[in-house]
């Protein structure tokens, strides 16, 4: 992720019981949520960019030849793979490491 | 000089916001509340309010344009009731949490079903649980007061939380009283320079993400939330003591001394009491000038300040009684009694000994309460204290009307 260069507010400044903000990138690892992940086919792949408009959390990367999830966020929903008009992207399940 | 005027309820809380400079008013019109939205539009396209007017599709969005007017730094209004009131409960709930100085008016109205428009405390008493503020009003001048001290309350750095201010459907909305106008120099020197968003903003000089993801069941957001709940629990007993500074403020500078938390009515000497809420008061005070008169030893106490509850205040005034009557306009469906007998109930755990108290519920959709009504609440209320039986079954007033 892209380190944040300074923070925008000081939220030291305030009470910190009052309403809930963030002045910092949120450091939660959606990516340990997946029960399956998404593979692409690098043969099928066409760099449609179907599934970088598609992906709710936008982490659909793009490469010099195909698309891919970034897998510390991608929370394995499946929609990339769904919508890929060319069956590109197969979602495989997780194994225990 | 300040200027006297002839209005109603609904009248004189538009004279309230004018006074307070609004710069963002939403509202969606719903009986009992329709004239003050319709007094408002007046206001702005008169020019009396130079606020941005937002007519929006209903009350949902009424209520969601204000906190990103006030998350911009805006001072906001809006007012609404019954069905209206549950259609905006999803940003209504979330209002106080985000810690928002939104002022509203509710113009209470009994719930539906039966089928009615007319007044009611059930709307107001059905939200009294999610955090906000809420005053009940007695006569029209304590609405346009109460309204500008509600800004002043709710913008408190040591509160910032938002405002219901309550005024009883058809029985204050419509009754035309003697009002008077403060100065509009006053009120601005009274309210001082307005800030809504030092504490989250929508600002590009201050990019922050507002509201984000928190919580869970491990992490650094388990004790975050707990932080932020306990964080509007603390303001909301703050609130208290601020409640009471500002209308000591305002008396001072206005002459009107409006009680903060509650009022206690003949209760010198008093042997039991009636305990009322927003606009029945009046009816109630009169009953209690011909039992006085009568040689009867009770007095009133008003309940100005719902939410945050005055328990230290109430705890006070019901030690001086063996026997107190809790007259409700609005239904408490889980206890088979009234509302505010629930929370007076509560207030007695905190005296030496228990006490008999009765429930009384009355004014249901419009009907009115009289001073008869509260001529036999008060001879009800003796006679558990002669007998002194702790628990008995819920009057219904207007029962037999």
């Amino acid at each position: 992720m892209r380190k944040q260069a300074k923070k925008p507010f000081d939220q030291s400044m305030i009470p910190n019981d009052l309403c809930p903000i963030a002045t910092d990138f949120s450091v939660l690892i959606t990516g340990d949520w997946r029960a399956e992940r998404p593979v692409v086919l690098r043969e099928k792949c066409v760099k449609c960019a179907t599934c970088w408009g598609y992906c709710p959390t936008q982490c659909i990367v793009e490469k010099e030849k195909w698309f891919e999830a970034n897998l510390e966020i991608c929370k394995g929903c499946g929609v990339c793979a769904r919508e890929c008009p060319h069956n590109a992207i197969i979602m495989i399940e997780e194994q225990e490491d | 000089m300040p200027k006297t005027i002839v209005c109603d309820g609904n009248e004189a809380a538009a004279w309230g916001v004018a006074l307070s400079r609004p710069d963002m008013v939403a509202v969606y019109p719903i009986t009992p509340q329709s004239s003050l939205a319709e007094y408002i539009s007046q206001f702005v396209a008169d020019g009396i309010i130079k606020a941005d007017l937002m007519d929006v599709e209903g009350e949902h969005s009424v209520l969601s344009v204000l906190q990103g007017a006030c998350l911009a730094g805006a001072r906001t209004f809006t007012a609404s009731c019954g069905q209206g009131l549950a259609f905006m409960f999803e940003p209504y709930f979330r209002t106080p949490q985000l810690r928002l100085p939104i002022v509203m008016s509710i113009v209470t109205r009994d719930g539906i079903t039966p089928q009615c428009v007319w007044g009611g405390q059930q709307d107001a008493m059905t939200v009294k649980e999610v955090g906000w503020i809420h005053m009940y009003c007695e006569n029209a001048q304590e609405i346009l007061d109460t309204i500008v001290m509600a800004y002043k309350i709710a913008e408190h750095r040591d509160v910032m939380l938002p405002v219901n201010v309550n005024h009883d459907g058809n029985y204050l909305s419509y009754g035309v009283e003697r009002v008077e106008l403060p100065d509009q120099e006053d009120v601005d020197a009274f309210l001082g320079e307005k800030n809504t968003n030092w504490h989250v903003a929508l600002d590009p000089e201050r990019p922050m993400g507002v509201d984000p993801l928190t919580g869970g069941a491990g992490g650094p957001g388990v004790s975050m939330f707990v932080r932020y709940r306990k964080g509007a629990c603390q303001a909301m007993q703050n609130a208290l003591g601020v409640i009471t500074e500002v209308h000591e403020e305002w008396g001072k500078k206005f002459g009107r001394f409006h009680p903060p938390l509650i009022e206690e009515y003949r209760m010198e000497g008093a042997e039991y009491a009636l305990i009322t809420i927003g606009g029945m008061s009046g009816a109630a005070k009169d009953a209690i000038d011909i039992a006085r008169e009568a040689g009867e030893k009770v007095g009133a106490i008003r309940i100005k300040t719902f939410r945050p509850f005055p328990v230290e205040s109430l705890r006070k005034g019901l030690s001086k009684v063996k026997a107190v009557g809790v007259v409700d306009r609005a239904v408490n469906f889980g206890w088979n009694s009234g509302p505010v007998f629930q929370e007076i109930l509560s207030t007695l755990y905190f005296l030496e000994k228990r006490i008999p108290a009765l429930s009384f519920i009355g004014g249901l959709a419009g009907s009115d309460i009289t001073v008869d009504h509260f001529a036999r609440a008060i001879d009800q209320t003796k006679e558990v204290l002669l007998k002194g039986d702790l628990v008995r079954e819920t009057i219904w007033l207007n029962e037999n009307d």
